[in-house]
């Protein structure tokens, strides 16, 4: 690691923190309150032309051929894309790009997209799709893992290296997990499933294309991997990077959701080069639905050993993974799925065989708790089984099993800071568990788990060696700090923070930082908003650049007032000195430090350590630092109805500090609601046919504010040595003990366990009606 | 085309538009008021309120043929009447600037994405003309339209309580996050 990325945890000014630490208000709070901030779809440009996609009937099919003359001849019709005209491979993730904008041969799902046209309106453009003629050669379709995996042809992808429709296969082991379980006092085994559910971000997806009159193309998309898709729409487009700029303006929500590049993005360019017009393309929420990218449907399998005290000895996992028809960052959700599992718990062997099979549905991909969500809930449910056997309280055997800081995982992941205990803690006292659990009437019931997840992964999705995160910084006589970023702001306030650790090394009010973010022609790179990676990663980069800044400043007063550095105390928009003597605007500062360094700017940057097991997959997984969170869940189970009525979550997450405690809540708040919500009512089902079996919002059952729990954020700081600040992520984390504690809590309640996902009504009466057969 | 003539945020304005036109299509593409959204243009989602005579109604379910002569407020006009009401304080901060319910919103963290908050507080500013001291359930109901797929809810209903607080001149109920020891709900409680 390279010395610019140790910052240490401590306040920069002798060791209080002004700014952070505290509630601030949202950089861009008050712009949102009046309605005033720019989404994608809210601009609107001279002579822009709006587009509209056309999309596969058919699950699964051959393009024999392709007839647009009808629709180029329609009055208002300005242009018309297929296959042909974007024929070029591409994939977030670069050894398995294998989606193209438009179908060249062949769809592989309903709503594939084949042709684009754009036109004077939308009515205008939705008429021309109608008129294009497509003949289709109607090929079986595979809608289950299982149906594709028995039938290899036709295949989904030709790819010799993964016949037989497998995307992407994985078994590690590490240690005896065999002996383990030979050994052991008590073996759980069981299967469980979740069903696949989708990110439901309220904002559509939304791309703006504009050729520039000097032969540049801007594009304004709802993206929250500016970078990863400026990559992208060259390599597509076949333009030279410097020829694109991309901006992601205001992000309706994202939550993964938004970090592929999509379609609708290269077709809005591919028009707007074609027509000289800036073009629009606005997806339906049904289009949404159908571009997807969710929470992959898992059935999973599950061996957990533990010796008669229960201390775990051994796992074992078999998953297999409903990808849908693209690759998407499947690679990474296939070693995920493994990988994240080894903690908070220790145990000294493990093995996990990971199948990612393509099927003719919607392509899924990365949802907030990416690949990990699911196997916690298996393995956190076995938890509670083994309790049950060894009849310990839950809490005490994860108690039992803590793994603590500055270890290593069974698969080679180096843990720092480790909070995980005081979650426990946290969540026992403040539900009342010791006094209730276990002691509620029936149908009511309390239900915890724990989990672990990254703060950024060390490996970027395409292998380099330059930084993973940057900023750029000016300051000027005026007073004002601009902070520019690549980082992506998609709502969890990533520019809040930022902006906030700026004023903080600097010493000026928050509202004198403005956040330049996201735009590739003005910031520097950063890779994005996901894996949890901005705060740890951006935040760092912008201590480095502000530190570099702060250094001039302090250098300039230090010989204005022939005082040592160290008396100086930048704060609260003055600069003065600690015993008190001294006291400068900042603005005044500025101008001593811009007079004597001369314009005044600084770059700040992060890198990763090199991190890793020592083995092929060892790096993916490997983060700077893991987050760690206990929920306790409270749930009211109707026996008449079988419905589950979830009453509290109280989430204790280890964030390493709260730099701004309102966005850590809001992250720890919105995951558990997240979790809850998939556990009790989301299914992105896909009929027999191929199609979604409700693509609308009401359809596909989000939970009201009358249907969300009271919901506690138990913030826990554990301080990381390496986090800005000692900060880690909060934005993924706190969803995953959502599940598995609900289900808990169903057991405690009624003595069911729950093992397939959603838990209907349906389902809890089935179970409840198999109780009291076997009761009878 | 029809002619027609709206009453948005206190402006009379006419303009042409086709007789199926929803309210959603004329604020954002006539009018350029871009602050109500549209999340699934079929009802669904409730990031298209707006106010009508004062009670929030689905601007993307909407004729805006049939509401000529109502008054309509949307999220850009929320403030601006604010401070003609209070005319005689000249805005100094920028928390001035807003409408105490947006004030509330910015300042609980209840705007994440932010796309659903203009819907949110419009009906949260309805909700609380008629019931300026909200139970925590009523206040749950009364935003059950608006879905917010960021906050889990609970920022937004702290928001609601602050505004209704701020506007009583009581002391601001701890947020969630902001109580040490978090009561375990009692057992009568339902």
């Amino acid at each position: 690691m390279a010395a610019r990325d140790q910052h240490g945890p401590q306040a920069p000014w002798r060791g209080e923190f002004r700014v952070l630490t505290k509630p601030q208000r949202k950089v861009d709070g008050a712009a949102k309150a009046t309605g005033e901030a720019l989404f994608t779809d809210d601009l609107a440009l001279p002579g822009m032309l709006y587009a509209r996609t056309l999309r596969s009937p058919h699950a699964h099919a051959r393009i024999r051929s392709i007839d647009t003359q009808a629709a180029r001849a329609l009055d208002g019709v300005h242009g018309v894309i297929t296959g042909a005209d974007l024929p070029q491979s591409y994939g977030v993730i670069p050894w398995t790009q294998d989606e193209t904008a438009l179908a060249t041969d062949r769809v592989r799902f309903v709503g594939d997209e084949v042709a684009a046209v754009a036109a004077v309106d939308e009515r205008t453009a939705e008429a021309a799709c109608a008129l294009i003629e497509v003949d289709f050669e109607v090929l079986p379709a595979r809608l289950t893992p299982e149906e594709a995996l028995a039938n290899p042809e036709p295949a989904i992808h030709h790819n010799e290296r993964r016949p037989g429709n497998i995307s992407k296969h994985v078994k590690l082991e590490f240690g005896d997990v065999d002996g383990a379980a030979a050994q052991a006092a008590q073996v759980v085994e069981g299967d469980f499933s979740f069903h696949g559910t989708t990110h439901a971000a309220i904002e559509p997806h939304c791309a703006l294309a504009r050729p520039d009159a000097d032969g540049r193309l801007t594009l304004w998309s709802a993206t929250q991997i500016t970078h990863y898709l400026h990559r992208a729409l060259a390599l597509v487009l076949g333009l030279a990077p410097e020829k694109i700029r991309v901006i992601q303006p205001c992000l309706g929500g994202a939550f993964g959701g938004k970090s592929d590049p999509f379609s609708l993005e290269f077709c809005a360019a591919k028009l707007a080069l074609i027509t000289g017009r800036p073009v629009k393309l606005l997806w339906t929420r049904e289009e949404v639905f159908y571009a997807h990218r969710g929470r992959h449907p898992m059935q999973m399998h599950y061996r957990t050993s533990s010796d008669g005290e229960g201390h775990l000895t051994g796992v074992d996992a078999r998953l297999l993974i409903d990808g849908g028809a693209y690759s998407s960052f499947g690679l990474v959700t296939t070693y995920y799925s493994g990988q994240l599992l080894t903690g908070p718990y220790d145990f000294p062997s493990y093995r996990f065989d990971a199948t990612r099979v393509f099927t003719n549905k919607p392509p899924c991909g990365p949802k907030r708790g990416h690949g990990s969500v699911q196997p916690r809930f298996a393995f956190e449910v076995q938890l509670d089984e083994l309790a049950e056997r060894l009849q310990l309280d839950p809490i005490e055997l994860r108690r039992r099993n803590l793994l603590g800081e500055n270890t290593t995982t069974v698969n080679g992941q180096r843990i720092t800071s480790n909070g995980f205990a005081r979650c426990l803690d946290e969540v026992e006292r403040a539900s009342g568990w010791r006094e209730r659990r276990g002691r509620l009437p029936r149908g009511h019931g309390l239900g915890v788990a724990g989990s672990m997840y990254i703060s950024g992964t060390n490996y970027p999705v395409y292998p380099n060696d330059m930084p993973q995160g940057g900023v750029q910084l000016k300051l000027d006589r005026s007073g004002l700090v601009t902070l520019f970023t690549g980082a992506n702001d998609i709502g969890q306030g990533s520019s809040t923070v930022l902006a906030g650790i700026v004023a903080e090394e600097l010493g000026v009010e928050p509202e004198a930082v403005r956040v330049v973010a996201a735009d590739t022609d003005l910031c520097p790179v950063d890779l994005g908003a996901y894996s949890s990676r901005v705060t740890f990663m951006v935040g760092n980069a912008a201590i480095d650049g502000a530190r570099k800044l702060r250094r001039q400043v302090l250098a300039a007063l230090a010989q204005e007032w022939e005082v040592a550095e160290e008396e100086i105390l930048l704060a609260g928009g003055r600069a003065g000195l600690f015993n008190g003597d001294r006291d400068l605007p900042m603005r005044e500062a500025f101008v001593l430090a811009e007079t004597r360094f001369e314009t005044l700017g600084a770059t700040g940057s992060y890198n990763t350590p090199t991190l890793g097991g020592d083995y092929r997959g060892g790096t993916i997984g490997a983060s700077p630092a893991y987050s760690f969170t206990a929920h306790v869940v409270e749930v009211r189970v109707d026996c008449e109805t079988g419905v589950i009525r979830c009453e509290k979550v109280w989430i204790a997450h280890d964030c390493g500090r709260a730099l701004n405690p309102v966005l850590v809540a809001g992250q720890m708040e919105g995951s558990a609601y997240m979790g809850i919500a998939e556990a009790l009512f989301e299914h992105h089902t896909i009929n027999s046919r191929g199609l979604h079996a409700g693509p609308s919002l009401l359809d596909y059952p989000l939970a009201t504010s009358v249907d969300t729990p009271e919901l506690a954020a138990l913030i826990v700081e554990s301080i990381d040595p390496e986090g800005p600040y000692g900060a880690k992520e909060a934005g993924e984390g706190p969803l995953h003990p959502s599940l598995p504690a609900l289900a808990n809590a169903v057991h405690d309640a009624l003595g069911l366990r729950l093992r397939e996902l959603p838990f209907t009504p349906g389902r809890v009466l089935r179970a409840l009606r198999s109780q009291a057969e076997a009761g009878s | 085309m029809e002619v027609l003539s709206l009453k948005v945020n206190g402006d009379t304005r006419c303009l042409a538009a086709a007789p199926q036109a929803t309210l959603l299509e004329v604020l954002r593409e006539e009018l350029g008021l871009t602050g109500c959204k549209q999340g699934c243009d079929k009802g669904d989602c409730g990031a298209c309120t707006v106010l009508l005579d004062g009670q929030p109604v689905l601007a993307c379910l909407t004729l805006a043929a049939l509401v000529q002569g109502r008054e309509i407020t949307t999220i850009e006009g929320l403030a601006p009447a604010h401070r003609r009401r209070c005319a005689e304080s000249p805005c100094a901060s920028k928390q001035d600037k807003l409408h105490p319910v947006q004030d509330a919103f910015d300042e609980a963290g209840a705007l994440q994405c932010g796309f659903c908050q203009s819907g949110m507080i419009l009906s949260a500013t309805a909700l609380l003309q008629r019931d300026d001291d909200p139970k925590r359930e009523t206040i749950r109901e009364a935003l059950s339209g608006n879905l917010c797929r960021c906050t889990g809810y609970t920022q937004i209903i702290e928001a609601v309580e602050r505004a209704s607080d701020e506007h009583a001149g009581r002391e601001h109920r701890p947020r969630a996050w902001e109580q040490p020891a978090t009561e375990p709900a009692g057992e009568g409680e339902s």
